[in-house]
């Protein structure tokens, strides 16, 4: 009988192996999946994994478009990471995501032809107020009333999703489309568009704010007294209050991070690789970002590895689709397994195997 | 607008209808958080139970055997969450959201063949003398089976957990693992059941999407019915008819926006159909506000014998 | 020749690290109240367990009434007629009474008539007790109540009591053994695990006695002092604190009819609290546990804001601040449950150090945590208290409960407080470690500190306090030289065996 018995102290041997583990069982089951769909999954795992990168026929298209996708993933997970680390669960980041860019476009857009080399900055700063905005709400209520944030954020992700639809039909909608919905697009303006600052490489200014962000939370929670009372918050709730650290302000930075992390995000995808507003510019990065801040074991670095995985697997995912004739769908369900498999190997940092007699009862 | 084109005997019919789904989610979802577990992945239950079920009825052109195939994959599928929380003590916040990424994913997956296709649904039941009420026999008494088995459920929920030997372990299960656990109830083995119970529910309300509702597949067809479930659980204060109330209350909502839009009224189209959302959230703000007293004790916290 | 009803033989159990039980035997007649004798550790807990058959032995064998009995879920054991009430972790707050009994019977009658036999029960038995209360609302006493009607209504041959009377008060505590003599008197074998002597000696039959694991004695307890009870369990000898002779100063803290509401459904409201303490006095509050300690500890300590006007320290109204600023100010504080509260439990002892004494100990620039100087404080806290740990990164989960404790307190004494309040400071340590505890509140009031000391255990209370004063319900009985106590005193102040009246009333 195998049971569990819990380590005096988490392994840190395992913090480090259980994620590569968990790639490498995805890998394993998501073959089994592949070969189920009628791909050869040895095929299937080398296109999603290694031709994006090393593929010599199209390597030098798909390397750039790592970073596009990795930017507003590290970004949003960092933010996410930080909540997460004091047990303060915002999953609705897609819709700060989504207000960010609204808010950040509309203010561009009001001011729409100028030429100012100010405009792309007030752009992210109101792009990171939106987002800051939205994720207020949950926290707030969760200050003042104690309401549950997981609901909240969440029924605001659709909320958001229901101002984007009128946005890019109504609001924001390109007076000079023809009547099509979707917002002017910023590539056309230059003193908006969120370029790339390095041709060829996908580097715009959101991957830069991403590694910026790396850098800053591990500052934040290795050196700093708040991160510390973060820390301190979700492991303990109880010996943080003893300590004096005040739960409400830490729920509101938390939320206030995230948001607006996440708002730069969206903002940085609308002016950048989107180029517009439109209805379906989201592409759930606030979700996969849920998934990525947990491969990384919530903590900065490794969310910065876990991002440029994720991104791999959605290049890869591309590629297969149009290689392999693979569902796109098979790459969301890839994803998910990839978390699923790490929670489940993660048993091994806090606790070890023992064969041994059973226990009764 | 033209609130007359609005028929009250059809409102109160097609409330009773589009609150199916939730309420057969949350009196689900109601069970587990009652044995002491979160699992947030009603909404990825939900949506593989509305593929499979659709799948399944296509396939075999029964409705019945979709409903029974949705209730099963579901449940197998809320297995994987009650064995990474039960035995692998995985973060049950954590482990419910991937439970509904992976259910999101497996759905489009599976349902890509389907979609745009009609399925045959579930015929009217015809209760004789009590359909034919006027007015209340259209409202009330001419709806397919699940509308009556879901309040069904409900009241068995009630009575299992108020009267029986097996509610009361279950209630003491989520109130105290450590207690009941020292008197010797197998608190895994109960949570387990209570797991796949809330998946099995979860799976029924997403078939009825998908096989009555709607009736059709589209990928991401719950918009996040399996969040509001949880919400009502939430709103219900843990009790059964509580729950059936707020699914009603919340069906209501959903089907008079739709009447609001279709009479073309006076309001933004985007804040009628964000409308339910905002409203759950206003509903739970009251709740919170009033302080839920009723949460089980032991809900979502991870379970470990050490003896 | 008496019959026996169980008797164990060479019984072991190993834990990795650990041998819990090795080798122990000992019988136990019918209608014995045999006492079963240990510190904290000595293997008590594992022993019945494995009686009680929620744990399964390496080695050795129980036969119950002259057959093999080998339990392997407490269900086995409930049907043989082994009964259990136990120091915690076996009531649901949120269910009545009779749902509580319920859940520990193996096969229990139709509510109604569950209803009418607790009642019965508790009639006959002197333990008055309402079927429909919630138990979350009930007394420590009344919760015990519940425990023993939930094991009398199976009608047990051999009942085991864990520690029962820590919850009691001694007036309580005389109506409790009553009963079991009762029960004695039935027929019914009683286990009695204590380590509390002077009751064992009243009450029971027997004794063995466990240390580390293994049994070092039997003895007849009316016919052995307590002091070689003592020796025996300890098994060496350890310095007893000496209250150094002092002249109480000026007053430190101030506390003026402090009245809170309960913080949650089941906890206790604080109802007009007042008290001083000087400076270079101890201050002891006893009471049984529930009656408002915990609330007190964090009222003072400042988790929750008190009302103005009523905490003053040094002549200065505290009463809004928080937990930052009541330390800057010179008031510390050690709540009672160590993992949890008063420590992080994954985070390691320099981080665990930081929690409460990064102002004070200069740990913080710009904001920034200067890890060196953490590292360097709880160093010196490991070193001067004597925490055995691998090191100062260990988790504070990872330290045995008497080490953490050492932690724990050396950390706050280590700040040189003004004023120290401390729920509970020897609670589950061992007693060497005990009396070092005690020794260093003494040295801390001896140096001019004002010291309050929060505890259930009255011997402890007795030997540091200069003065005494009990909680009861939320309230403070009138503070008291101690040497003018005496254990009826005490008892009153404590409430006496209130709750009885009020269960009568409730009927």
């Amino acid at each position: 009988m195998i049971r569990l018995e819990k380590r005096p102290q988490p392994s840190r041997l395992w913090t480090g192996l259980s994620p590569v583990l968990a790639v490498l069982l995805t890998m394993v089951f998501g073959g089994v999946l592949f070969a189920f769909l009628g791909a050869n999954p040895f095929e299937a795992i080398r296109t999603i994994f290694w031709d994006p990168l090393f593929n010599t026929q199209f390597a030098g298209f798909t390397r750039p478009q790592l970073l596009v996708k990795a930017g507003p993933l590290i970004l949003i997970a960092i933010g996410l990471s930080i909540g997460f680390r004091a047990g303060i669960w915002n999953i609705g980041a897609e819709g700060q995501y989504i207000m960010g860019a609204i808010c950040g476009a509309a203010a561009g857009l009001a001011v729409y032809p100028a030429s100012s080399f100010l405009i792309l900055p007030m752009m992210i700063l109101f792009g990171a107020l939106g987002g800051w905005a939205w994720a207020m709400i949950p926290g707030i209520l969760k200050t003042r009333f104690g309401t549950n944030e997981i609901l909240v954020s969440l029924m605001l992700v659709y909320v958001a999703e229901n101002i984007l639809a009128t946005a890019s039909s109504g609001f924001l909608r390109n007076p000079e489309g023809r009547g099509f919905p979707g917002s002017r697009n910023f590539k056309e303006w230059d003193a908006a568009h969120n370029a790339e600052l390095i041709s060829g490489t996908g580097m715009h200014w959101g991957v830069l704010f991403a590694f910026l962000a790396v850098i800053g939370a591990y500052v934040l929670l290795t050196r700093h007294i708040l991160g510390f009372n973060i820390r301190l918050t979700g492991e303990a709730p109880r010996a943080a209050r003893f300590s004096g650290v005040n739960p409400a302000r830490i729920v509101l930075f938390c939320l206030g991070i995230s948001g607006a992390l996440a708002g730069m995000a969206g903002l940085f995808e609308v002016a950048g690789p989107a180029g517009q507003i439109s209805i379906d510019f989201n592409s759930g990065y606030g979700f996969t970002a849920i998934i990525v801040a947990f491969l990384g074991r919530l903590h900065p670095v490794g969310i910065l590895l876990a991002g440029l995985l994720m991104a791999l697997t959605y290049i890869g995912g591309e590629l297969a689709q149009l290689m392999l004739g693979v569902p796109g769908a098979s790459i969301q369900l890839f994803q998910g397994m990839l978390l699923f498999f790490l929670l489940g190997v993660d048993v091994f940092t806090n606790y070890r195997l023992r064969l041994g007699q059973r226990e009764t009862a | 607008m033209d609130l007359s084109s609005i028929n009250p005997v059809l409102l109160v019919a097609s409330i009773m209808v589009s609150a199916t789904p939730i309420l057969l989610a949350a009196i689900g979802e109601m069970v587990v958080e009652k044995s002491g577990v979160l699992n947030l992945g009603v909404e990825g239950m939900m949506i593989t139970g509305a593929v499979v079920g659709f799948a399944i009825a296509v396939n075999t052109g029964a409705p019945g055997w979709g409903f029974l195939a949705a209730a099963c994959a579901s449940a197998a599928l809320s297995l994987s969450f009650g064995v990474l929380t039960q035995f692998l003590l995985s973060n049950q916040v954590a482990t419910g959201l991937g439970l509904t990424l992976v259910g999101l994913g497996l759905s489009s997956l599976i349902g890509k063949p389907y979609e745009g296709m009609k399925s045959p649904t579930l015929p009217k039941l015809d209760l004789g003398p009590l359909s034919d009420i006027p007015v209340l026999g259209r409202m009330l008494f001419s709806h397919d089976i699940m509308v009556y088995f879901a309040l069904a459920l409900v009241a068995g929920v009630w009575a299992f957990l108020k009267f029986t030997r097996a509610g009361l372990i279950l209630r003491a299960t989520g109130e105290s693992h450590d207690s009941a656990h020292a008197l010797g109830y197998k608190v895994v083995r109960i949570r387990l059941a209570a797991i796949a119970f809330g998946g099995a529910c979860a799976g029924l309300g997403g078939a009825y999407l998908s096989l009555v509702r709607v009736p059709q597949w589209t990928e991401g067809m719950t918009a996040g019915a399996g969040w509001i479930a949880l919400a009502i659980v939430v709103f219900a204060s843990w009790r059964p008819w509580r729950v059936a109330v707020g699914a009603y209350l919340f069906g209501g909502v959903t089907v008079l926006q739709l009447n609001l839009q279709a009479a073309g009224a006076n309001v933004p189209v985007a804040l009628l159909s964000a409308s339910p959302y905002i409203i759950t959230i206003l509903v739970l703000v009251v709740i919170s506000a009033r302080g839920h007293h009723g949460a089980p004790a032991s809900l979502g916290r991870p379970f470990h014998a050490t003896t | 020749m008496v019959d026996t009803l169980l008797s164990i033989s060479g019984l072991t159990k190993a834990y990795p690290g650990v041998v819990a039980n090795d080798a122990v035997s000992f019988d136990i007649a019918k209608g014995e109240i045999h006492a079963l004798l240990g510190e904290n550790g000595a293997g008590k807990s594992t022993l019945v367990k494995m009686i009680f058959g929620l744990v399964a032995p390496d080695k050795g064998s129980m036969t119950w009434d002259g057959a093999a009995f080998a339990p392997t879920k407490p269900s086995d054991a409930r049907r043989a007629g082994v009964a259990m009430v136990f120091q915690h972790f076996s009531l649901f707050d949120a269910l009545n009474v009779a749902e509580n009994v319920a859940l520990g019977m193996e096969d229990p009658p139709k509510p109604r008539d569950l209803a009418r036999q607790i009642r019965e029960v508790s009639e006959t038995y002197g333990l008055p007790l309402d079927p429909f209360r919630t138990v979350g609302t009930l007394s420590a006493g009344e919760r015990q109540r519940v425990e023993i009607i939930r094991c009398l209504l199976q009608e047990p041959r051999l009942l085991i009591m864990d520690e029962p009377t820590s919850v009691l008060t001694p007036q309580e505590v005389e109506i409790l053994f009553e009963t079991l003599r009762k029960l004695k008197s039935e027929g019914t074998s009683i286990l009695y695990i204590s380590h509390k002597l002077e009751e064992i000696r009243a009450l029971c039959d027997e004794a063995t006695i466990l240390r580390r694991g293994q049994k070092v004695a039997t003895c007849v307890p009316r016919e052995t002092t307590a002091r070689e009870m003592a020796e025996m369990m300890v098994g060496a000898s350890f310095a007893t604190p000496e209250a150094k002779p002092h002249v109480p100063g000026e007053v430190l803290l101030k506390v003026q009819d402090l009245s809170m509401p309960a913080p949650g459904a089941f906890g206790t409201p604080l109802r007009s609290i007042s008290f001083e303490v000087r400076a270079g006095e101890v201050l002891g509050l006893g009471g049984v546990a529930g009656n408002g300690q915990d609330e007190l500890l964090i009222a003072l300590a400042g988790e929750r804001p008190a009302p103005a006007g009523s905490l003053f320290l040094k002549g200065q109204d505290i009463s809004a601040a928080g937990p930052v600023a009541r330390r800057d100010a010179g008031l510390l504080s050690g709540p009672e449950e160590r993992l949890g509260h008063a420590a992080a439990p994954d985070m390691s002892l320099v981080e665990n150090g930081v929690l409460t004494a990064v102002r004070r100990q200069e740990m913080l620039r710009n904001g920034f945590i200067s890890w060196g100087r953490a590292r360097g404080f709880a160093e010196a806290v490991i070193e001067r208290f004597d925490v055995r740990t691998p090191g100062p990164q260990t988790a504070a989960r990872a330290l045995s409960g008497g080490n953490l404790q050492k932690f724990v307190v050396g950390r706050e004494i280590s700040q040189d407080p003004d004023v120290l309040i401390i729920n509970q400071p020897t609670w589950g340590v061992d007693a060497a470690a005990a009396a070092f505890i005690r020794q260093s509140l003494l040295d801390l009031a001896s140096k001019g500190g004002a010291v309050v000391v929060i505890s259930q255990d009255l011997d402890e209370l007795m030997e540091v306090s200069d003065r005494f004063g009990a909680l009861n319900e939320g309230r403070l009985s009138p503070i008291r030289p101690v040497s003018e106590l005496d254990i009826e005193k005490i008892g009153l102040m404590m409430g006496g065996a209130h709750d009885m009246e009020v269960a009568h009333v409730a009927e």
